[in-house]
């Protein structure tokens, strides 16, 4: 078993107080140990990480390209194969990268079957450059390429069943998980990397900037994202999921008005048929993978 | 030992002799039969390597970053459309300091698509920080291979390379070629020993972002050690030489330029033509001569300069062209040559597999006699 320590993302990176994407890092690295080798994409990450010529990295670290990381972390695992070496290959990739730019890498690599794990921290919007949607950025949350506006509830579209999309690959292992649920959280990253061939972890990332509250806020609202089903945690082994995050659910409203990209569902007018559409999302969600906790029927 | 063989294969086999650890690679014309000989060494055990048979050419290129920043010899080979999906690759892997070697058999880019011959896709790449070395023939092509795993992982340079050869005309032609042993290779090649790589037990960060404090110094060290290409080159060519027989010391060779006139100069298979024409006008009385660009980065300015010193007119062929502006060599050439009073005239031709003859040549010299305005050369009128 590899070393576990606490530091091999360390202090001193760019990140924002209360950064989501910073916190999974953290964890991330935790779980993984010493040895391991990191890829990262372009993004937020990268660029709060390593200003040349700092790093925050205590693990070997490398970023090429936005779309690449899959392709250089085959690379990677070939090489280490031929060379007769042990260590892990981790990639470190926003939802922009996983979700749009990088899709052909990521399919060619778990088509192939590369001994790697993929860890996409999902912040749901390309946060970098300012805050544009992408293609995991959730139904009505307002964007600057997806805003709010006199004709426009924010972002037309829900989420891209990335997981899904990876287990179809035949991905071993595939698991969401949150920073607000740590343990969770290093125990389906520590699984992921025990796991041989390709395996996927999507880690929801709240991000204070972009999403619009004080950084304090950001394990209270990654919390409530879980508990009003717009957000679950579960694990598939084989294609099969086997493991779910079960909650006795809150109403959606409670998650969206504490956020800046869904404000112009409350003011000026208060919008309930959006709101109506995004609880009958989170009610799918619930229903797909059973999270719901049946409470006994209050007495009288 | 001598053997027939097609250029593809024989370059297939130098790259075998060199022993790379990971080759990733995806099929385009005319550059496939390479990557299918490699792929049939890896299973029959002729070579050991891991053999990454990505879904495009960028992802190709990628794995080639991932492993040679891993510290394994890579290989990879591509042209024209799939180059330009790795262009971005290409920047970043020269930025990284990491030596891959590229085989790019030449050919057109699209639109209108065509899969013949010119040299416009890695000319494209020029600025890229790859180092380039262009081939006349077969076994140019083969040997280059070897000189630029040399010259590219050489701790003075670590920059990658592009092995250039003209498509089908060099890729598909069956040709004598020496062919090396793998004793022969291993004496002349050491194995590949990376001043940094990917290692858990001496963690490094590879390609960090660059604030405006710090830029400009990693690309005048590119700069600096493209400069220090030349040295590098004429060391591992003279060692080829000593070893092989075939000196590739030289970034430019002449051909019966001593005493001549007027000059071409061209680069790749078109030499060969180019020499033949030589011949026939050298035997009319015409003082013509060859100066063959071999390495196109770094760009041997005053290496020509020098050797067009004596000559009274250049002619320049580009099987390239920035639209807009002229071809890439003469461009260069009338740098190399600023400050001197000798006519330089530019000609584009060859396009997308437009076949240059001896005929054509001669009509170049004539040309050429009789002012110095760059054009189209072959341009059937009726088209335009």
């Amino acid at each position: 078993m590899a070393e576990k320590t606490c530091d091999l993302f360390d202090c001193g990176h760019r990140a924002c107080g209360g950064c989501g994407a910073a916190l999974a890092a953290r964890l991330v690295t935790k779980a993984a140990g010493k040895e391991s080798i990191f890829v990262s994409s372009t993004g937020c990450m990268e660029v709060f990480s390593t200003p040349y010529p700092e790093t925050a990295w205590k693990v070997p670290w490398i970023h090429s390209l936005f779309e690449n990381a899959a392709a250089v972390a085959s690379g990677i695992e070939a090489a280490l194969k031929k060379q007769g070496r042990k260590e892990k290959v981790v990639i470190m990739a926003g939802d922009g990268a996983t979700f749009d730019i990088g899709m052909i890498c990521i399919s060619g690599a778990f088509e192939r079957g590369h001994d790697f794990t993929y860890i996409c921290y999902d912040n749901e919007a390309y946060m970098n450059t300012g805050i544009q949607r992408s293609g995991s950025t959730p139904y009505d949350a307002s964007t600057t390429t997806s805003p709010a506006g006199k004709y426009s509830f924010g972002n037309k579209r829900q989420k891209k069943d990335m997981p899904a999309i990876l287990a179809a690959h035949g991905a071993p292992y595939v698991a969401t998980t949150s920073i607000a649920y740590p343990a969770d959280l290093l125990q389906k990253v520590e699984k992921a990397i025990a796991t041989p061939g390709p395996s996927y972890v999507q880690i929801h990332a709240p991000c204070c900037t972009g999403w619009g509250f004080e950084g304090e806020q950001t394990i209270a609202i990654a919390k409530l994202a879980i508990e009003t089903g717009l957000w679950v945690n579960y694990e598939m082994i084989d294609g099969k999921v086997t493991k779910v995050k079960k909650v006795v659910r809150k109403p959606v409203e409670e998650y969206l008005k504490t956020q800046k990209r869904f404000r112009h569902l409350f003011k000026p007018t208060r919008q309930d048929a959006e709101i109506a559409a995004i609880q009958a999302i989170a009610d799918k969600n619930a229903e797909k993978f059973g999270i719901d906790i049946k409470l006994p029927p209050k007495k009288e | 030992m001598m053997e027939i063989t097609e250029g593809s294969h024989a370059i297939a086999e130098a790259v075998r002799l060199c022993r790379p650890q990971v080759i990733s690679a995806y099929p385009i014309t005319p550059q496939t039969h390479i990557v299918e000989a490699l792929a049939d060494f890896v299973a029959n055990g002729q070579l050991d390597a891991e053999y990454i048979t990505v879904e495009n050419e960028l992802s190709a290129l990628s794995a080639c970053v991932g492993a040679s920043a891993a510290g394994s010899r890579t290989y990879s080979a591509t042209t024209s459309q799939g180059l330009m999906l790795m262009a971005e690759v290409c920047f970043n892997a020269a930025g990284m300091r990491l030596p891959i070697i590229m085989s790019i058999a030449n050919r057109a880019m699209g639109a209108p698509l065509s899969i013949w011959n010119d040299q416009q896709d890695s000319i494209a790449l020029r600025d890229s920080g790859w180092l380039q070395f262009y081939a006349e023939d077969n076994q140019e092509a083969t040997d280059l291979h070897l000189l630029a795993y040399k010259v590219a992982e050489d701790h003075a340079i670590q920059l990658p390379a592009f092995v250039c050869f003209d498509g089908f005309i060099l890729s598909h032609t069956y040709e004598p070629v020496d062919m090396l042993t793998q004793q022969d290779v291993d004496k002349y090649l050491p194995k590949f020993n990376p001043s940094e790589r990917l290692d858990a037990a001496d963690p490094i960060s590879f390609g960090m972002y660059a604030t405006p404090e710090y830029y400009l110094e990693f690309r005048y060290e590119m700069d600096q050690a493209q400069k220090r290409a030349k040295d590098v080159i004429a060391k591992a060519g003279k060692e080829f030489g000593a070893m092989f027989g075939r000196d590739y010391s030289a970034l430019i060779e002449g051909y019966r330029l001593e005493d001549a006139d007027t000059a071409i100069v061209a680069m790749g298979s078109i030499c060969g033509t180019v020499k033949d024409a030589i011949d026939e006008m050298r035997a009319d009385g015409k003082k013509v001569g060859l100066l063959k660009i071999r390495v196109f980065r770094p760009f041997p300015s005053e290496e020509i300069a020098k050797m067009l010193s004596h000559v009274k007119r250049v002619a320049v062929l580009d099987k390239n062209i920035s639209l807009g502006a002229k071809g890439a060599t003469v461009m260069e050439v009338r740098d190399a040559l600023y400050g001197s009073t000798i006519p330089v005239k530019g000609y584009v031709l060859g396009l997308g597999g437009r076949d240059v003859r001896k005929r054509n040549i001669k009509e170049i010299v004539e040309l050429t006699e009789k002012g110095p305005e760059d054009m189209f050369y072959g341009l059937r009128k009726e088209l335009i």
